[in-house]
């Protein structure tokens, strides 16, 4: 089925194929026969061997050896060795034959894996064999299993392994199986702590200037830059779970009664429920908060964790300060999706001030234009700033994980060495590399306050990617989106530039929240989210974006521009759903309905992926022929939403029948693009 | 090829399917052979008279998916038959010689979410396995340790699509070793440093799209890659250009037109491998 060159077949081929065909089909009768009817003699065993012979995948034929040689065992005495070790070697014999024929045949491995574990065979000659396989073709990764296979059954250590490995990258650097292989025994030999393996700073070093040797010989390899970017992710990850920001942030103050607690941790993490994590109010800790994750996924697992918190207000009449504590009790319970428990503890204090002269809380929008004559920049010294600053300027009582030295000075001298590399060769990964490589320099050290001394250089270099590769330019692009935003959201001042306010109409002095605005920047992909978890009010009109992912940890969200971007389904606004505050929303002008792909279907809540029971009242809600994909998701991320303005024209989706059918879909509804419904 | 026939049934349905013709075929002349290819054990084999094994009996109840006859097959025997191949540790063997791969795993998720029987198997077991199958490049491969390569990584993703769980994915990761596939002609290999082949215009694009960075390849390029690889004179496609046509590689490359929405042609789910309204027709009724 591969690499058979293309010819017309001419009568004299069409004749020896068929000839071929009606050969092989009589000798398959017969073997169904034999195998229908348990018929093991040797004979019968011959018409199978050149059955397997003419097609090694055909499981049927090697299932029937099976049962011979059982069927063969069991007619001999135990002490008959020798009779054994020949039917033994017989199988083994086939299996060759099979492999010569065709080498990556999982029906022959699987058989001879069979075979030798019933016992009486030898380590050598499986050892020979595969020697022979692995240098005629070094990648097949059946000949890899099976090696992987005969070291497990005969002990063979893994430092014997790493050396073969050795042996092998030596001999030809471009070999990505041997490079994954090195990977897959270092990591045993750290995780049971190997002398001269562990701790990982010991093997790094070598393996470093192991791999530095193979991408200088030759740069345009890969095999040897995917193994390099495994070394720095070994070099850099944080080895477990910790918190990362939160709202309300530590040291602030704030005024509602009613708000969203938000835990933001570095990775998906399971686990964080009352056992885990203490919610004290004064001095009582609550017992009836609920933790749920934001993300939709079967087994409770999320990045962002959420729940809400009331204030018991009860008799007081006048103004009063509440002390709010938000700490780990049983931080281990708190799990990542790798199974790494969290064994930090962390705490958050802030301030709940209430005031009972106030006017019930909660803007009553009354409808927001998004518009360049209708925004003004913020006084930096206003109240409206007070949590966005609260955010930057106090220092957080998370325990850090501590950065070691080793970790930046393995990194700058890799910095060093492929500056060097790339001043002699222009090299697309090696650039790639040292963009991550920088990254990486920057990222150690606290994410409270972000280093982003190399930011400048490394823009430039995703800016020279996208022209160097052009295949991959939007990989590029979306790498340079997040590295504007870790600069754009990296210290107040730089935020500052995007911050403003709308107005709720042009005659109107009203503003709305504080709005982050950051439309016309060609972002392809956002993220940054765990600074920015005190955002209201979000512009991103203009942009090329096609997801929202990360947005959901916004809770406090109450204002969304997404129009003139590229959209291109309602599942992709499925991070909406976990917005409840969210009142108006903007995706006009993107692509609704345009793709007849959806690239977000299985990164959401669906039927389709088990995480989402399919909605029964969808169908007494969407009558006759509104029974439709667009319609059901819509229903599906929308119906549990309260969205007073929305603007949708300019998508494909949006014609008559469907603007009907949200308009009964949101009941809140006021403005609908641009008009206000009565 | 005989041993695989209903593989091949599967491929060539389902691109008539997207090509919008499959009324070509005569629907219970298909339905009638698929079943008698059923061994009592509940599973089907490649052909008749054939052994039973999970990778034919995923395409027995594709088959009838197509045709919206999920109803002809006795549910409860063909979804205890997949069962019983699951392992202790979560995995899935093939049959009942033992054989282990994460496309197994990946057969039995999706047989059993298109019969409505996912909780016939332990599914956090199953997952458990496959991501421990993961590499550190972000693939995933065969058995646990072993390399990672595309049509492991689609059978990975897509089940941990169908269970939910793409949250064990290092989705950019993964995404970049996948759209590095994508070689100078434009056609896409199975891992580094190898040819490009069709077929892999299904696994890593499919792959792709299910973990949302598919616009990390050009798709254009791949679309004049997979055009080329079309034999013109005799219809078909092959794996490389101007090689022989098979169905196979007719199938992979149609599928994966479809998934670069090239006109004309029906949606396929990258998850299920079926088209977008039978997997709509099953889940959202």
């Amino acid at each position: 089925m591969h690499g058979r060159p293309r010819k017309s077949a001419t009568p004299v081929d069409e004749n020896a194929s068929a000839l071929k065909a009606a050969k092989i089909r009589s000798l398959q009768s017969q073997f169904l026969l034999n195998h229908h009817n348990n018929i093991y003699t040797k004979e019968a065993l011959e018409i199978n061997a050149k059955l397997i012979e003419s097609n090694p995948e055909f499981m049927t034929a090697w299932n029937y050896r099976k049962l011979a040689f059982e069927h063969n065992l069991s007619n001999q005495s135990e002490a008959d060795s020798d009779h054994i070790k020949s039917i033994i070697d017989e199988e083994l014999r086939v299996v060759e034959n099979a492999l010569r024929k065709n080498f990556k045949s999982y029906g022959a491995w699987h058989h001879r894996k069979w075979v030798i574990s019933k016992g009486n065979s030898s380590t050598e000659r499986e050892l020979r064999l595969l020697n022979l396989f692995q240098k005629q073709d070094t990648r097949n990764f059946h000949a890899w299993n099976y090696r992987r296979f005969i070291a497990g059954l005969k002990n063979i250590s893994d430092e014997k392994e790493l050396q073969f490995t050795t042996d092998m990258i030596n001999d030809n650097f471009s070999n990505y199986s041997a490079w994954h292989n090195r990977s897959v025994l270092l990591s045993h030999l750290l995780e049971k702590k190997v002398v001269g393996y562990f701790p990982k700073e010991i093997f790094l070093k070598e393996e470093y200037e192991f791999v530095r040797n193979a991408v200088f010989t030759d740069p345009d390899d890969q095999s040897g830059w995917f193994y390099h970017l495994w070394l720095l992710d070994q070099t850099v990850k944080v080895d477990m779970p910790n918190l990362v920001s939160s709202w309300p942030p530590h040291g602030s103050e704030i005024t509602k009664t009613t708000f969203p607690i938000v835990l933001f941790f570095n990775e998906p993490v399971e686990g964080v429920n009352l056992q885990t994590v203490s919610v004290q109010v004064e001095d009582d800790i609550f017992k009836n908060i609920a933790w749920s994750p934001l993300s939709s996924n079967k087994f409770k697992c999320g990045q962002a964790w959420l729940t809400h918190l009331t204030i018991p207000l009860g008799e007081t009449h006048s103004s009063k300060i509440f002390q709010v504590k938000i700490s780990s009790e049983y931080s281990q319970g708190i799990i990542s999706s790798n199974g790494v428990p969290c064994s930090q503890h962390w705490s958050i204090a802030f301030r709940v001030s209430v005031c009972h002269d106030f006017q019930l809380e909660g803007q009553s929008l009354r409808g927001v234009l998004m518009t360049d004559e209708n925004f003004s920049t913020v006084d930096i010294n206003s109240n409206v700033m007070d949590l966005f600053k609260s955010y930057f300027e106090l220092a957080s009582d998370y325990e850090q994980p501590t950065s070691s030295k080793w970790k930046s000075e393995m990194i700058a001298s890799e910095i060093d060495q492929y500056r060097e590399l790339l001043s002699w060769a222009e090299c697309k990964i090696g650039k790639l590399t040292l963009a991550r490589l920088l990254m990486a320099n920057d990222a150690i050290g606290t994410p409270v306050a972000p280093n982003t001394t190399h930011v400048e250089e490394v823009l430039k270099l995703y800016s020279e990617l996208m022209e160097l590769d052009p295949t991959h330019y939007q990989y590029y692009k979306d790498e340079y989106s997040l590295v504007f935003l870790k600069q754009v959201t990296s210290s107040k001042e730089s935020l500052m530039k995007y911050c403003g306010q709308y107005k709720e109409s042009t005659s109107s002095n009203i503003t709305g929240p504080m709005c982050l605005r950051l439309n016309f920047l060609s972002l392809s992909q956002i993220g940054s989210f765990e600074r920015l978890l005190w955002v209201q009010s979000l512009d991103l009109s203009h942009n090329q974006l096609h997801s929202i992912e990360g947005l959901e940890a916004l809770q406090l969200l109450s204002c969304l521009n997404l129009s003139h971007n590229k959209v291109g389904s309602f599942m992709a606004l499925d991070p909406l759903r976990f917005l409840k505050s969210l009142r108006v929303l903007n995706i006009s002008y993107n692509e609704l309905g345009a793709h007849t792909v959806d690239t977000r279907r299985y990164l959401c809540s669906s039927p389709l992926s088990h995480t989402l029971d399919y909605d029964k009242k969808f169908e007494e809600f969407a009558t006759g022929d509104e029974k439709v994909l667009n319609f059901w998701e819509a229903y599906s991320v929308f119906g549990g939403l309260d969205i007073m303005q929305l603007d949708v024209v300019g998508n494909a989706a949006a014609d008559e029948r469907f603007i009907l059918f949200l308009v009964k879909l949101l009941p809140g509804l006021k403005w609908l693009d641009g008009e206000e419904l009565h | 090829m005989e041993h695989l026939r209903i593989n091949g049934a599967y491929w060539g349905l389902t691109t008539l399917d997207i090509l919008g013709k499959l009324a070509a075929v005569d629907q219970e002349t298909v339905i009638s052979w698929v079943m008698s290819c059923q061994h009592e054990s509940g599973g089907f084999g490649g052909n008749e008279g054939h052994d039973p094994h999970l990778l034919y009996t995923l395409s027995a109840i594709q088959i009838l998916a197509l045709f919206n006859k999920i109803d002809t097959l006795d549910i409860e025997k063909v979804s205890n038959y997949i069962s019983t191949l699951q392992n202790e540790d979560g995995s899935f063997s093939g049959d009942k010689w033992g054989e282990i791969d994460t496309r197994f795993s990946y057969v039995a998720i999706c047989s059993l979410a298109l019969l409505k029987q996912l909780d016939k198997i332990n599914v956090e077991k199953a997952v458990k396995y496959i991501v421990s199958c993961k590499n550190l490049d972000g693939g995933f491969g065969c058995t646990p340790g072993a390399e990672s390569h595309a049509g492991q990584i689609f059978c990975c993703i897509g089940a941990l699509a169908i269970t939910g769980c793409l949250h064990y994915v290092d989705k950019d990761l993964l995404g970049w070793w996948l759209c590095e596939r994508q070689v100078k002609s434009g056609g896409l290999n199975g891992r580094p440093e190898k040819l490009p082949d069709v077929c892999y215009s299904w696994w890593v694009l499919s792959s792709l799209i299910v973990i949302d960075r598919v616009h990390w390849i050009d798709k254009e390029k791949l679309v004049k890659f997979i055009l080329n690889c079309q034999d013109k004179e005799n219809g078909g496609i092959s794996d490389r250009p101007d090689d022989a046509v098979d169905v196979f590689h007719t199938y992979f490359g149609v599928a994966g037109l479809s998934l670069l929405e090239y006109p004309g042609l029906k949606a396929i789910d990258p998850a299920y491998a079926l088209p977008v309204d039978v997997i709509n027709r099953i889940f959202l009724h």
